[in-house]
């Protein structure tokens, strides 16, 4: 085996040491969608325009994607606590490849996540969810969503890596929750008005929604809309490439630069 | 020449934005010797370690560790160092024998070495605890152990003993003393006298980002010198206590009358506190408590800087 991919592997191997011994953000970033999928399905939804179990197929690919983007919270809080409170400092000591410790960081989550998402699809198929479309379809969705997960938590990484503290990194991670507000993974974006509107569809977020729900059948992709959302399978998968591009050579880097 | 010291640097710069911690420090630690960087708060002791551990580039000068160059051949000095202490740590969340472990791995050490540290560090009862239950004579043993999964070279512990209890600040010390004489270069930085003159072979005094002065221990005590005090019964002895210190020391006492102590710096590497004693009674000084003790780590700076001050004026 290469020294990065033996080297990742034991990394990887104790991001889920940690997870196991301190699942508390883990279990809390996964029962939250949870809470916004009852909340928004049940109390807020029929208030809103569309018939409830309408609203309901609608919102679980929002959330799934809101999830996903949890990558940026997570990402920062775990790289954070590291460069923080010396851990990183004595891999850095260390004779191991520079990228392995943030790929090790990546892939456990990525793997963490794949299960994590599975409660929030059972609660969502108890509340009427349906994949409506077909398996390949389906495959391309899950694909797609751990794709956009594996960018978010890039994004996250690189901005733990460059914080200040692990407070401020807290800070600037518990407000990422307002993203997928910005987006169409709750609403629809038609009824907004404009100068929001254009934000939320030029929100990463609302592509990958998009085709998520595309893909799963869910709902049709909306007309006139911006290109990512427009063209979403395409338009997710430039952003990803996009995210994925710029931050992780950055965190890398981040990471490998002695100050 | 480069092959006999396992540290040797030259004019390594290192500012902080307006921060100058280290301004041209010169270290050359002999292969199988024990340094200690002694300093103050905020002297650059952590910066000299971060820079020669490869966590900080050098602004300018050089440096090579077990004879590889710090900014050319970082990996080179990666694979030959090992570091402990106030910042390169273990992991909170995992076990003493997950951390071990997982530093094994990466270090491509068997699994076994992990035990054997565990057994040597005396954490075996608290191996499967998470590090962060661990107290912090413990949390140090392991971040030592931790450093010491392929027997490095050169090892660096950055204050190894701050804030530990005695009987953990022996441990360390013992582990130290152990891999010294096991011909492991070790250096460490400290901010006790006791500490480096315990452990070190070679004391150098950091202040200000540079090198103030070096010797052996026994060097440095001859230049600091030592106290020599009186607590005589009534302040009117003071006076009789006084001529004693000064015969003795070569140098005018200092006479507290509220504590009714005499006190004197002396160079004087013979004199002996039985001496003192003696000469103090024969003279009919009634004492209560006499004492002769290494300056304070404070005093000692005091006296460097004020020797600075008193040559440039
Ligand atoms: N990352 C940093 N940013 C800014 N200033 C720093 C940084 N690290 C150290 N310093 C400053 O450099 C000086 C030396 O610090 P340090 O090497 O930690 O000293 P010591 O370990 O001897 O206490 C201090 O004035 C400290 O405040
Ligand atoms: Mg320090």
């Amino acid at each position: 085996m290469s020294t990065l991919a033996y080297d990742t592997s034991a990394v990887f191997g104790r991001h889920l040491l940690r997870l196991r011994h301190a699942p508390a953000i883990a279990v809390m970033t996964q029962t939250m969608p949870i809470v916004f999928l009852l909340f928004f399905g049940y109390v807020l939804g029929p208030a809103l325009a569309m018939p409830g179990a309408d609203y309901r197929a609608f919102l679980v690919p929002g959330l799934l994607v809101a999830t996903a983007a949890n990558g940026i919270m997570t990402g920062m809080f775990t790289a954070a606590q590291d460069s923080h409170r010396g851990v990183m400092d004595r891999f850095r000591t260390l004779p191991m490849s520079r990228a392995s410790v943030p790929l090790g960081q990546a892939s456990a989550d990525l793997l963490t996540t794949a299960v994590g998402l599975l409660p929030l699809l059972l609660v969502g198929l108890a509340m009427g969810w349906r994949i409506e479309g077909s398996a390949l379809e389906a495959v391309g969705a899950f694909g797609l969503l751990l794709l956009f997960r594996f960018a978010t938590t890039w994004v996250g990484i690189l901005l733990g890596l460059a914080s200040r503290s692990e407070e401020a990194a807290g800070q600037l991670g518990g407000a990422t929750f307002m993203l997928p507000l910005l987006s169409n993974a709750y609403i629809p974006t038609d009824n907004l008005p404009s100068a929001l509107r254009t934000v939320a569809e030029w929100n990463p977020i609302s592509a990958v929604t998009t085709a998520v729900r595309d893909l799963f059948g869910n709902a049709p992709v909306p007309e006139g809309a911006s290109w990512p959302v427009a063209h979403p399978v395409a338009g997710s998968l430039a952003w990803c490439a996009v995210l994925i591009g710029v931050c992780l050579p950055l965190a890398v880097r981040r990471y490998g630069r002695p100050g | 020449m480069t092959s006999t010291y396992a540290v040797l640097s030259e004019g390594l710069e290192k500012r902080f934005g307006d921060v100058h911690a280290l301004r041209g420090l010169e270290l050359a630690v002999p292969e199988g010797s024990v340094c200690g960087l002694l300093g103050p708060n905020g002297a650059g002791k952590t910066t000299a370690v971060r820079v020669l551990t490869t966590l900080l580039t050098p602004d300018a000068g050089s440096a090579r560790v077990a004879g590889h160059d710090l900014v050319r051949e970082p990996h080179a000095v990666r694979r030959n160092i090992g570091v402990a202490g106030q910042y390169a740590s273990v992991d909170g969340d995992l076990t003493g024998a997950e951390n071990l472990r997982l530093f094994a791995k990466l270090l491509r050490a068997p699994r076994t070495r992990a035990a054997e540290l565990l057994e040597r560090f005396d954490l075996v009862a608290a191996a499967d605890r998470p590090a962060h239950t661990y107290s912090g004579g413990m949390r140090r043993r392991l971040d030592l152990a931790a450093s010491l999964i392929t027997r490095p070279r050169v090892l660096f512990l950055d204050e190894p003993t701050t804030g530990l209890d005695p009987h953990s600040r022996n441990a360390i010390w013992d582990s130290v003393r152990e891999l010294a004489d096991a011909g492991t270069t070790v250096l460490l930085t400290t901010q006790y006298l006791e500490e480096a003159d315990r452990l070190a072979d070679d004391i150098v005094l950091i202040d200000e980002g540079r090198a103030a002065h070096r010797g052996t221990p026994a060097e440095l005590k001859a230049t600091i010198g030592s106290y020599a005090q009186a607590v005589v019964a009534d302040r009117a002895d003071l006076p009789a206590a006084a001529v004693v210190l000064d015969r003795l020391t070569g140098t005018e006492p200092v006479l507290d009358a509220e504590r009714r102590t005499a006190a004197a710096i002396t160079l004087d590497a013979t004199l002996t506190l039985p001496r003192l004693v003696r000469e103090l009674d024969a003279a009919g000084v009634p004492l209560l408590d006499a004492s002769l003790r290494p300056p304070t780590l404070d005093e000692v700076f005091l006296r460097l800087t004020a020797t600075k001050e008193a040559i440039a004026a």
